[in-house]
Order: structure tokens, then C-alpha cells, then sequence
């Protein structure tokens, strides 16, 4: 399944929700809400979506790691909003029949969504500014790193 | 001609003021063709843009793609969700 939510991400239901008779292995990553990013201090991220291709592509990655492992069953959720730091931004769960497979698909199905999910968040540092974070692929961005 | 309706968001949404941004275009167009006049509508963004992609129907299009004006257009600048 995959989801766009407003509300608080809900990991124990979405952990318990992927566990299957048969997958010895079940991982689950949570981002969170980071308060250092070098040395910046963040107070809150807001999140925001394209929402329509953003359930598209995220329904994408779930059939891509379907295709690529033996998934008992995966979520992949992200929160929309203003989040305080700790908060959790984004959860993926993943079940499969052994540990290697269940870690190697969620992160692949977390580092795709990071990738390819129209879904963008804005800085609000300690200062009182703002900025979204639009990271430049060739040379890295330190704002990117966030909640990871 | 046509008028295009574009979705921005993120920092393109900050610049423009609004979530949609309308472009006229000759008709056919390609998304090599909106580029070009979303730059001329606001010189201040050509960098990012040039780090962004446009999205036809909830895709990302190649730069040769057609834009029509019943299409769902997008600009995409660099995700950071997660």
C-alpha cells in the first residue's frame, strides 16, 4: 500500500500490517525530522506534494520492489505538513521470507522514493527564515541528507 | 495559439505567487518550447528550471514531448522528500 497523510505516521500498525505467515523478516525504516543540518538549526520542515503523481510514482516503486524481491507485503507512507523535529516524515515497511531480501528492498524502495517522488520540504531554521530544499544532483547538497 | 496551464509548487510556487501558472504557446508545442516561455515570464528562475522537469500527465517528459493545452503540465524542480 502507499499513502499520503496528514496525520501522525502510524509505524507499529504499519509494521504489524506487512507481517506475513511466511516472511521470517520484516524491516522497517522511519525518517525523521533532523534539528542539525551542518550548522543550522531547524525548528520544523514543511512538506508538500504533486499529489496525484505522487501516489502514482510511489505505486511504481512498490510494483518495481515487488518485481525485484520476494515482498510479502510493503507499505511505503509520507507525512504532508508541518513537521516539528523527531517527528516521522516518511515510513516504509517491508516484509519478505529472509532478513537480506527485507533489507535490500526497503532500501532500495526508500532511496527510489527520495529519488523520484514529487514531494518537497521547506526549512524553517532557528533564525526565522525559510528555504525549500531543492538539492543539485551533481554536486550534492547538504540540506539534502536531511532525515536520513 | 493555446494557454497553458502549468502547476508549480515548492519554490517555483514562492516565485510565482500561485499554484498555476498560465503560458501561451503556439500549437503544437513541445516542452523544449514552455521551458523557453516560462523562463521569458520569469528570467529569476531559469537556473532551477534548468535543473527541473517538466511532467505531462502525471510523467516526466523528454524535452521533444508535446504540450497540449487539455494535458495535466508540471514543473518538477529537485524532490526532497523523505
Amino acid at each position: 500500500m502507499i499513502e499520503l497523510t496528514r496525520g501522525p505516521i502510524e509505524y507499529n500498525a504499519l509494521t504489524e500490517r506487512v507481517r506475513r505467515a511466511h516472511c521470517g523478516a520484516v524491516v522497517t525504516f522511519l525518517g525523521t525530522v533532523r534539528d542539525l543540518t551542518g550548522d543550522r538549526t531547524t525548528v520544523a520542515l514543511d512538506y508538500e506534494a504533486y499529489p496525484g503523481m505522487a501516489e502514482k510514482k510511489m505505486a511504481e516503486i512498490e510494483a518495481d520492489t515487488r518485481a525485484r524481491w520476494p515482498v510479502g507485503d510493503i507499505a511505503l507512507v509520507h507525512r504532508l505538513g508541518r513537521l516539528d523535529v523527531g517527528e516521522i516524515s516518511v515510513a516504509v515497511a517491508v516484509s519478505c521470507p529472509h532478513r537480506q531480501q527485507a533489507f535490500e528492498a526497503c532500501r532500495h524502495a526508500i532511496d527510489r522514493l527520495k529519488e523520484l517522488v514529487p514531494i518537497w520540504k521547506k526549512e524553517n531554521w532557528a533564525d526565522g527564515s525559510t528555504e525549500w530544499v531543492h538539492p543539485n544532483a551533481e554536486c550534492g547538497n547538504k540540506a539534502s541528507a536531511q532525515s536520513e | 495559439m493555446q494557454t497553458i496551464q502549468v502547476h508549480v509548487f515548492a519554490r517555483f510556487r514562492d516565485v510565482f505567487g500561485t499554484d498555476v501558472v498560465e503560458i501561451i504557446l503556439p500549437q503544437p508545442a513541445t516542452v523544449r518550447e514552455l521551458r523557453a516561455a516560462v523562463v521569458l515570464s520569469k528570467a529569476e528562475i531559469s537556473g532551477l528550471l534548468a535543473r527541473s522537469q517538466v511532467a505531462v500527465n502525471n510523467e516526466f517528459a523528454g524535452d521533444d514531448a508535446l504540450v497540449c493545452a487539455g494535458d495535466e503540465i508540471a514543473l518538477i524542480p529537485p524532490v526532497s522528500g523523505g
